[in-house]
């Protein structure tokens, strides 16, 4: 269960990171913090490593064959990368959400019900509240309330996008992941995912990355730059956007490169 | 000189049209064939009916149980033991030199003439383990015959899930197993069968690998170390014998529809399936 721990406490912390794909490193020396309840932007161009700092994060890296990382990212003062962390407990700590929308083959109801599944939930009543709750928190519920037995596969983008935001909240984790979440979304649903973020940033804390710098100016409490592998500059989005610090920032963000 | 573009089209659309036709023609053909002199034979006391004085009169009923019962028990032994190992071989290793020595073995094993695994199964069940001219001795040799087909259909299967559902599975906190049994295996399902009835298809017809091992008893089998005759292996020895052609070519008919009946009650079942998991 959830601690209560002071808003705006640091919830992740990430020193001297990298990370390796065989011979290639996708990710160098990282040091960031990551404050509780706030959503973190990461910003910049294809191939600069957002991607798999998120994987870091969730270690869906370890599934990469010979992927390789040094140094240490903190979840409440433990490194994840230490031998005896449970990688699914961890996983279910910090809920994904992938930039294409993959529901399973599966319905809208037992789509959201997978992750507890998965856990051990049997009971048919709890799992309905949660699948009710977490639909509701995605902002899906009113939509599909009374077709919760068809395929999630027959849902329109956008909202299989929220269907898989309610799957991770289904997992009542303390992160939510997002890769580019809208990055195939129409405008509407677009805003549809982003009001959502901005209310589940009570509960939550939330790492956004995204391909689009408006939205991250549009969400993120505070915004990170990253190129190369490494990270160029991070702070309270309004400064990013409108005095950055690092050249290569302002450059990116004027549509000089990426 | 360049052929112009709409001509070679035309071309190529009648040539594989023809190759086509042909196929089918040469499909509707046997089939025909087969029917054509086998239905004349068949009547409720040809299936019902045990065969007498060898073959030449009664029924072929203690054939068609064998056939059942054999193929049923040779499709029980692989399938656990062939999709296990293409679980493995796609979810639980990376790529390396064992994998590759395992999948090359059992793709020359699929090239093996039934004959062969006829005598290997003769050997080593019959003889060596002391199980006779049996059903199970068949039944073991049918599915160490069928095992690389469903091994490989099954590895395609399980590699055509898509990388994605995985990945949701793990990030959603599912184990390995977890990921196989409930994301993997369900979206696999319908190469899998595909293998699985192929190897029935197979396993029915077979005549060389069951000659050997399952003998030719003309007695309903009473248990797994009784010997056993397939309608293959009837219609074989029927029409080698000369005991009588008519009765050969009905049970070729009573093969042929039996295939025809399993393909397309699998393909029912399976579309179900399909629907209710998407």
């Amino acid at each position: 269960m959830r601690r209560e721990e002071p808003v705006g406490s640091v919830a992740i912390r990430v020193s001297r990171f990298s990370h390796y794909f065989g011979a290639e490193q996708t990710l160098a020396e990282l040091d960031l913090d990551i404050n509780r309840n706030e959503i973190l932007g990461i910003i910049g161009p294809a191939r600069s490593g957002k991607s798999t700092f998120l994987c870091a994060l969730n270690r869906l890296n370890d599934l990469v064959r010979g992927s390789r990382v040094e140094g240490r990212i903190e979840i409440d003062g433990r490194n994840i990368y230490d031998a005896d962390v449970d990688v699914i407990e961890l996983r279910r700590k910090l809920g994904t959400v992938f930039a294409t929308p993959i529901p399973l083959p599966r319905s809208i109801l037992e789509n959201v019900a997978f992750g507890p599944r998965m856990a051990g939930v049997r009971d048919r009543v709890r799992l309905d509240e949660v699948v009710r709750d977490s639909l509701e928190k995605a902002g899906l519920w009113e939509e599909v309330k009374d077709r919760l037995d068809t395929s999630g596969l027959k849902l329109s983008g956008g909202q299989q996008q929220r269907l898989c935001l309610a799957r991770i909240l289904a997992l009542k984790p303390e992160f939510i992941l997002l890769d580019e979440p809208t990055s195939g979304l129409d405008p509407i649903s677009t805003m549809k995912i982003e009001d959502s973020l901005r209310k589940l940033k009570k509960d939550y804390t939330i790492i956004l990355v995204t391909n689009n710098t408006k939205q991250a100016a549009r969400v993120a409490d505070r915004t990170a730059f990253f190129l190369n592998g490494g990270l160029i500059e991070i702070g309270p989005t309004a400064g990013i956007f409108t005095a950055p610090a690092d050249k290569r920032t302002d450059d990116y963000l004027r549509g000089r490169f990426g | 000189m360049r052929v112009d573009p709409r001509l070679s089209q035309r071309i190529a659309k009648t040539l594989l049209w023809a190759m086509t036709i042909l196929t089918v023609a040469v499909l509707v053909f046997i089939i025909f064939f087969v029917l054509r002199k086998g239905l004349p034979a068949l009547d409720l006391d040809f299936l019902t009916r045990n065969p007498v004085d060898m073959g030449k009169g009664g029924g072929i009923f203690s054939t068609i149980i064998g056939t059942i019962v054999l193929t049923a028990l040779a499709i029980l032994i692989a399938t656990p033991l062939g999709v296990g190992t293409a679980i493995y071989l796609t979810e639980y290793t990376w790529e390396n030199t064992v994998t590759r020595v395992i999948r090359f073995g059992a793709e020359c094993l699929a090239g093996i003439p039934s004959i062969i695994f006829g005598l290997f199964g003769f050997i080593l069940f019959v003889t060596k383990l002391g199980f006779g001219w049996s059903i199970l001795s068949g039944a073991l040799t049918l599915a160490f015959m069928i095992l690389p087909t469903i091994i490989r259909t099954s590895e395609e299967a399980i590699k055509s899930v898509p990388a994605a559902y995985r990945q949701v599975s793990f990030s959603l906190g599912g184990t390995k197993w977890q990921t196989v049994t409930r994301v993997v295996l369900p979206s696999a399902v319908p190469g899998i069968v595909t293998g699985i009835i192929l190897s029935v298809g197979r396993s029915i017809g077979e005549t060389a690998a069951v000659i050997f091992t399952a003998g030719s008893a003309l007695r309903i089998p009473t248990s797994l170390f009784s010997s056993s005759r397939t309608m293959s292996v009837h219609f074989y020895i029927l029409a080698r014998e000369g005991i009588s052609m008519s009765r050969a070519y009905g049970t070729a008919a009573v093969l042929v529809i039996a295939i025809l009946l399993v393909n397309i009650a699998t393909y029912y079942l399976m579309n179900r399936f399909i629907r209710r998991y998407s």
